[in-house]
């Protein structure tokens, strides 16, 4: 992540409102699917188009993945919970409002704690969720030239959607990220989003203020939405300080607004002002009566939590000896931490080992192909059988990594591919006293000037030493050899 | 409170209703009644009451996480003014 520094003299407050599609197999009112990608139009019922007469009920499932949440981030689950309507008129939005949760939304408080920085620098804070509350998402609107019309998929309308607001607790850039991805951490551990940001599974928005350092009162906070991925999120953030700040020092104000992302030009654009702002006339949705949940049932899913992030964090600190840093960064995906224990789940492969080639070569590989994890060309069984041989010493580091990349381009297995390429480690102490004899013999003037004193040339013996061995003698064992040899053992 | 003839246009705004102009006097009128009803909602022996977010002394159904509906595009869109490739057509829209 970018090194970004607030302008001197201001803070910044921020805090996010996401919106996260529950993995749920039907919608929140309705028994069509919101699975992604249909036809047009193909999973929208008579409830979804909002025909006359027709009635909302609601998802038992919806409300559980909700509850897991809110159990999750240690909120209170509310024992009764209602949804109003939110009138709006908009075509992707058939009934002409959206049914969501204003004045009693399922989840109330909770707190994430979230880490900025690494090493010395890394510093711990916690961010407060104000609430969560379950609402339906609108349909898509196609603005592509439909004959000058506009055309509507309602596929998406009435997918449930949890929106969890936080308090304004952030104070740079980075820690909304954090923040953000640790939110988008908890929902994919327990189950209940894909996180998927470029298919919109995962959204969001930003407001963001500043005010001159000490000042105790918000400044006029601006609305960032359309911000599908994380380093958007940073770099509009950045962006929103930027122009805010240069407008307060210009004398200027500050305009309440809701303000577009555009990553192709990498700046904010507004797309409307709060006078415009509609008034929603929210009201109780007579159709929908209060959601109870009895303390028993909440019982039950609150044994349904799996290890969460920050526990299992910890875990692979204590049980395997890996830095905080380390761990952070293994847990901070639910993918990344199961590919991780399928390595290590085999027998005999160090945690430490495996972590630094998780983090490293696993890393920069899916960087490169811009891969998730899951697709992975290297296998977590992979890893395992290549770590295995470069832990018995069979392969070094280097070629280990050779090793990796021909797993990743032409697969296979780790020992063929060691047979084919001849990349077995030399570790035969015979065939290495052979080969540092040989460099003793033909180097006479350095290995004088070496007894002499000149210790810098022991990498130069060791450089030749691997020569011979066309880089494949065990690194360690050469410098005892030499050792051996050189001090006049 | 008493309504204004622009809070009565910007009601209607918001509801999408065009409001003709001899209907102004009566529609404040009636507007004007219920609003002096809902006034009573602020008498403070109402606060020690629990807000009552449905009339019906029953709480909701909940359904089982299963999908019931399937395609039904065709019949469902029979009685759409404008369609093409599966899609619904309205007028544009401008966000």
């Amino acid at each position: 992540m970018s090194q970004y520094a607030i302008p001197s003299g201001w803070e910044t407050v921020i805090g996010l409102e996401i919106h996260a599609q529950l993995a749920t197999r039907s919608k929140i009112f309705s028994g069509a699917s919101p699975a992604f990608g249909a036809e047009p139009n193909a999973q929208a019922c008579a409830v979804d188009l909002g025909l006359p007469g027709v009635l909302p009920v609601l998802n038992e499932g919806a409300i559980r993945m909700a509850a897991l949440f809110g159990l999750a981030i240690d909120a209170q689950v509310a024992p009764v919970s209602s949804f109003d309507r939110k009138n709006y008129f908009y075509p992707d939005l058939p009934k002409g409002y959206q049914t969501t949760q204003l004045a009693r939304p399922i989840v109330i408080g909770g707190a994430v704690t979230i880490t900025t920085g690494e090493g010395k620098q890394a510093q711990e804070h916690t961010v407060r969720v104000t609430r969560a509350h379950l609402e339906e998402d609108a349909g898509k609107s196609l603005h592509e030239d439909f004959h000058g019309m506009t055309g509507i998929d309602l596929n998406r309308a009435g997918t449930p959607l949890v929106e969890i607001v936080s308090e304004p607790d952030m104070r740079s850039p980075e820690q909304a990220v954090a923040y953000a991805r640790k939110i988008h951490a908890i929902v994919q551990y327990l189950g209940i989003c894909d996180g998927n940001m470029q298919e919109g599974s995962f959204r969001v928005d930003a407001n963001v203020s500043v005010r001159p350092v000490g000042d105790e009162a918000f400044g006029t906070r601006t609305e960032v939405k359309n911000v599908n991925s994380f380093r958007f999120l940073q770099r509009a953030i950045e962006f929103e300080i930027e122009r805010q700040v240069d407008l307060l020092e210009s004398g200027g104000e500050v305009v309440q607004a809701t303000r577009l992302y555009d990553p192709d030009r990498d700046e904010t654009r507004l797309m409307r002002t709060k006078e415009e702002a509609d008034d929603y006339r929210y009201f109780p949705d007579p159709d929908l009566l209060p959601v109870v949940l009895d303390q028993a049932t909440i019982d039950i899913w609150r044994k349904e939590l799996p290890e969460l992030p920050d526990a299992k964090a910890e875990r692979y600190q204590s049980s395997f000896g890996l830095s905080a840093y380390d761990a952070g960064v293994l847990t901070s995906s639910r993918a990344t931490a199961e590919y991780f224990e399928a390595v290590i789940a085999h027998s005999g492969i160090d945690p430490k080992l495996a972590a630094n080639w998780v983090m490293g070569e696993v890393a920069a590989l899916l960087n490169r192909l811009e891969l998730e994890i899951a697709d992975c060309p290297v296998d977590p069984d992979k890893l395992a059988a290549l770590l295995e041989r470069v832990g018995d010493g069979t392969l070094s580091n280097k070629l280990g990594r050779e090793v990796f990349e021909a797993l990743a381009e032409e697969g296979g297995s780790v020992d063929a591919i060691i047979e084919a390429r001849g990349l077995k480690q030399i570790s035969d102490t015979g065939a290495i006293e052979a080969m540092v004899d040989e460099v003793i013999e033909a180097n006479p003037g350095q290995v004088e000037a070496y007894r002499g004193g000149k210790d810098k040339l022991f990498g130069f013996f060791v450089g030749q030493v691997m020569k011979a061995a066309k880089g494949k003698a065990n690194p360690k064992a050469v410098n005892d050899v030499l050792k051996r040899r050189l001090d006049g053992e | 409170m008493s309504l204004t003839n622009d809070q009565l246009q910007a009601v209607a705004h918001l509801a999408r209703i065009a409001i003709e102009p001899d209907w102004t006097d009566a529609l404040r009128s009636d507007l004007n009644a219920i609003l002096e009803q809902a006034d009573k909602l602020g008498d403070p022996r109402l606060n020690e009451l629990e807000p009552m977010a449905h009339p019906l002394d029953q709480t909701q159904f909940l359904r089982a996480d299963v999908v019931s509906e399937g395609d039904r595009r065709e019949t469902l869109m029979a009685g759409a003014p404008a369609q093409e490739n599966g899609l619904f057509l309205v007028p544009k829209v401008i966000e």
